[in-house]
């Protein structure tokens, strides 16, 4: 077995490998981190209150909340090992800078994150309502902060900053730890992930309230909630959008090739037009098109006429400054899930919107059709957390870290057997760990909450688990 | 690889400290979350009875696991080479300790919510063996790292899969998933009361014995094996040799009832048994087994000093906190776990040290 073809088809093994592990792991990790927040949220009324059906809905959602933290733990696991397993000289390349914000995301996130939530789930009655109550903030305020471990290493393979390359190991060397946490990017990127982790939260809280109200469940709580999440998910589906757009000029700078790849623009123009929807051929080449004049243009740079570099030459420049090779990332992939992204980010800018008319005309609770509409709609966050990763992800291809390291040089030299093994075998992992939650995670929603006395409310269970 | 010679820094040995510290306190925590889920089966009689195992360590198994978690990422972060031959030469074993680890922690969280006896059925087994496989093939790992495993010029370790598990890491896991059984059962003799507590104790009078003999003949073949007993720790072999006294007296602490005594000598002697290794190990990370050459050392598969720096800071500020929350949450749920409905005959209980 010659050890080209062994790197070349562990490559793609390795790369699969990645994106399914990952892809699985980010469907739960912003459900998780804009959950928590509502659940906290919801708490902190309850205990202000005393409002009995907020205190319901705190441990209706908490329960949904839990089951997703679980299963978003175990598999963060592996994401930490397979820069390992996989990347071996990715991790080589990168550990003086990449590994420090993963340690420290261990050290002030994660364990705050589980030790609190610990004392959430089983000091319910045990400790005092007060401090019930800021563990439930502690988790969740782990949570944020370990998104923002995590989205500045990835920023720093967007976008490199603060380092030199020893001449020696020719390994990526940390000069200033202060660039890298305030790496301009890391600063637009996280501010969008976590207002779509929000917004995951709300639309989640609203789909599965809306399900209730339509059966007629606890109409009084779940129209509280539903209040709640249609709040939230106005303010952050705009959140997101701005800082979205916001990221997408800084990227027409940082990495103009994803943006150009986005756009399908092949060739440099000014006053660029924007295309809403393309079919092209195999090779790339576009054979029907709708396009909005000047709105690229707008998009990107803020003016009307500004000029938005194209993918060939990009292409050109890319190879008289990095040397022969192709630069250009699969611009279909990049033009469908930037659409996907964005156009289900305004669906549900729609739907926080017309909940929030339909709040104030009153009418909320009288609408089936909404109701319907708005439980549908929980698909829509998850996808479009997908999409735009792998957006982000495939658009820095062939580079790992941006300008430096090639995806095909980061792969472990390893046998393709092994990756293939564990790829099938985490994809069968997954599939399973998908039917068993969702499946449980349907039933939990489902189930209206049992109204109970208060001194029903306050007995504290021997056994939780 | 001439960096064999460079003697390490100063703040390379002060991270390879903190990552023993990180190590060794994972497998002090997490050790008797693994002892109680190998033990589930055992100490059980029903449905009841498991459930009250579980609830024992199920407000603290998941912060004991970022204790992993953090010890991986600061092997990242500092032994960047360390991380990537290790992570990438230990590949189906860590694959299949991250399958366990998986099951392991679903099974807590969803155990309680399967709806049908098979379910519950199936978590069993996976706390059983999610517990049982990382025990024993963490021991695995340590041992190989000691004893060498065959690392080649380019950093990359070659053989198969069996040159990892050779005789003596095989008893290095042996010696590690009967350690951790036996700290599971001085926790549950320690956390629970009435039949499990009993039963707990009979388990823990009967493996230490065996227990003690693996881990005597693990730690003898280490010791005359040692390719490093020229530097500090293996001579005299005080360390050992406390950790194992401590694990002789396990069992006659557990008959005297004595069970804060009996936890604490089972958790002495993991502090004990894995700072050995990491001593053996020093100032080495990982053993070539082709050549002395292409050893990995703290000095040839360190960060630079600006990210050491960087993060002894962050470790300086941060970890004191850390430790005081997560002893916090020790000493909020510190009273014994019972079956609903029963109150103990012990409620005035001297036994806690």
């Amino acid at each position: 077995m010659s050890v080209l073809i062994a790197g070349i088809s562990s490559l793609s093994l390795a790369r699969w490998q990645f994106g399914v592990t990952t892809v699985f792991h980010y469907l739960f990790v912003p459900l998780t981190i804009g959950l928590g927040l509502l659940v906290a949220i919801l708490q902190t009324v309850a205990y202000r209150t005393g409002d009995a059906e907020y205190e319901r809905m705190t441990r209706f959602f908490g329960n949904l909340f839990l089951v997703n933290f679980a299963i978003g733990v175990v598999t963060g696991i592996v994401q930490e090992f397979q820069f390992g397993m996989d990347w071996s000289r990715y991790s080589v390349f990168v550990g003086n800078i990449f590994g420090a914000p993963l340690a420290i995301e261990g050290l002030l996130a994660f364990f705050m994150e589980s030790t609190f939530l610990g004392v959430w789930i089983f000091g319910r009655g045990r400790v005092s309502k007060r401090i019930h109550l800021a563990s439930i903030w502690l988790a969740s305020i782990g949570t944020i902060l370990s998104a923002a471990f995590i989205v500045a290493a990835n920023s720093w393979m967007q976008h490199p900053v603060g380092y030199v390359i020893d001449p020696v190991s020719h390994q990526a060397v940390m000069t200033n730890f202060w660039a890298v946490m305030t790496n301009s990017t890391f600063i637009a990127a996280y501010g969008h992930v976590l207002f779509s982790a929000f917004l995951t939260g709300g639309v989640f809280l609203l789909a599965v309230s809306a399900w209730h109200l339509r059966k007629g469940h606890d109409v009084n709580a779940f129209g509280k909630a539903a209040r709640v999440a249609i709040v939230v998910t106005v303010l952050t589906s705009i959140g997101t959008m701005f800082l979205g757009d916001n990221q997408a000029k800084m990227e027409e700078v940082q990495q103009p090739m994803k943006m150009a790849a986005a756009e399908a623009l092949y060739n440099t123009a000014s006053g660029a037009s924007f295309s809403l929807f393309t079919v092209g051929n195999l090779h790339g080449q576009p054979l029907m098109q709708i396009r909005v004049p000047h709105i690229l243009s707008v998009l990107a740079t803020n003016t009307w006429n500004g000029k938005v570099q194209g993918i060939n030459q990009l292409q050109k420049q890319a190879v008289q400054q990095y040397g022969p090779g192709s630069y250009v990332p699969a611009i279909w992939i990049l033009y469908w899930s930037f659409r996907i992204m964005v156009g289900l980010g305004m669906l549900l800018f729609l739907l926080g919107g017309l909940g929030l008319w339909l709040v104030r005309k009153r009418r909320l609770e009288k609408s089936p059709r909404y109701l319907r509409f708005a439980t549908w709609m929980v698909l829509a966050p998850f996808l479009a957390n997908s999409f735009g990763w792998i957006f982000t992800e495939v658009g820095r291809q062939p580079w790992v870290v941006y300008g430096l390291l090639k995806t095909s040089k980061a792969v472990t030299p390893i046998s393709p057997g092994y990756v293939a093994a564990s790829l099938i075998g985490f994809t069968a992992i997954y599939s399973l760990l998908a039917v068993v939650e969702i499946g449980l995670s349907i039933r939990l929603a489902k189930v209206p909450p049992a109204i109970e006395t208060p001194a029903e409310a306050e007995r504290v269970p021997e056994l939780i688990y | 690889m001439l960096a064999l010679l460079t003697p390490p820094s100063g703040l390379e040995q002060l991270w390879f400290a903190l990552i023993g510290v990180l190590w060794v306190g994972y497998f002090f925590l997490e050790g008797f979350d693994f002892g109680v889920g190998v033990l589930l089966p055992f100490v059980s009689r029903d449905d009841l009875d498991r459930r009250v195992v579980i609830n024992t360590i199920g407000p603290v198994w998941d912060g004991n696991e970022v204790w992993l978690i953090t010890a991986g990422g600061a092997t990242f972060a500092a032994f960047p080479l360390w991380y990537a031959t290790v992570f990438s030469g230990f590949y189906l074993a860590l694959f299949v300790v991250l399958a366990a680890l998986i099951f392991r922690g679903m099974a807590f969280e969803m155990r309680h919510r399967s709806t049908s006896e098979r379910g519950v059925r199936w978590w069993d087994r996976a706390i059983f063996w999610g517990s049982a496989l990382p025990a024993l093939l963490w021991g695995v790992a340590f041992a190989d790292f000691v004893h060498g495993v065959p690392v080649r010029a380019d950093a990359t370790i070659g053989g198969t899969f069996f040159d990892l598990v050779k005789p003596y890491a095989l008893l290095g896991g042996l010696a590690t998933l009967a350690l951790f059984t036996l700290h599971g059962a001085t926790y549950l003799g320690l956390k629970t009361d009435g039949d499990v507590r009993i039963r707990a104790h009979a388990v823990a009078e009967r493996i230490a014995p065996v227990t003690f003999l693996i881990v005597f003949a693990f730690l003898a073949w280490t010791y005359q094996s040692s390719r490093t007993m020229h530097h500090t720790g293996l001579v005299p072999p005080l360390l050992p040799i406390i950790g194992l006294l401590a694990l002789a007296a396990v069992g006659w602490l557990v008959r005297d009832r004595l069970e804060g005594w009996a936890f604490i000598a089972t958790a002495f002697t993991i502090v004990a048994f894995f700072a050995t290794l990491l001593l053996d190990l020093y100032p080495n990370v990982l053993v070539s087994s082709i050549s002395p050459q292409y050893t990995l050392t703290l000095a040839n598969t360190a960060s630079h000093p600006y990210t050491l720096q960087v993060m002894s800071w962050v470790a300086l500020i941060f970890t004191p906190f850390v430790l005081l929350y997560q002893s916090w949450t020790y000493w909020i749920f510190k009273k014994r776990v019972r079956r609903p409905g029963t109150t103990s005959d012990h409620q005035a209980d001297p036994t806690s040290v």
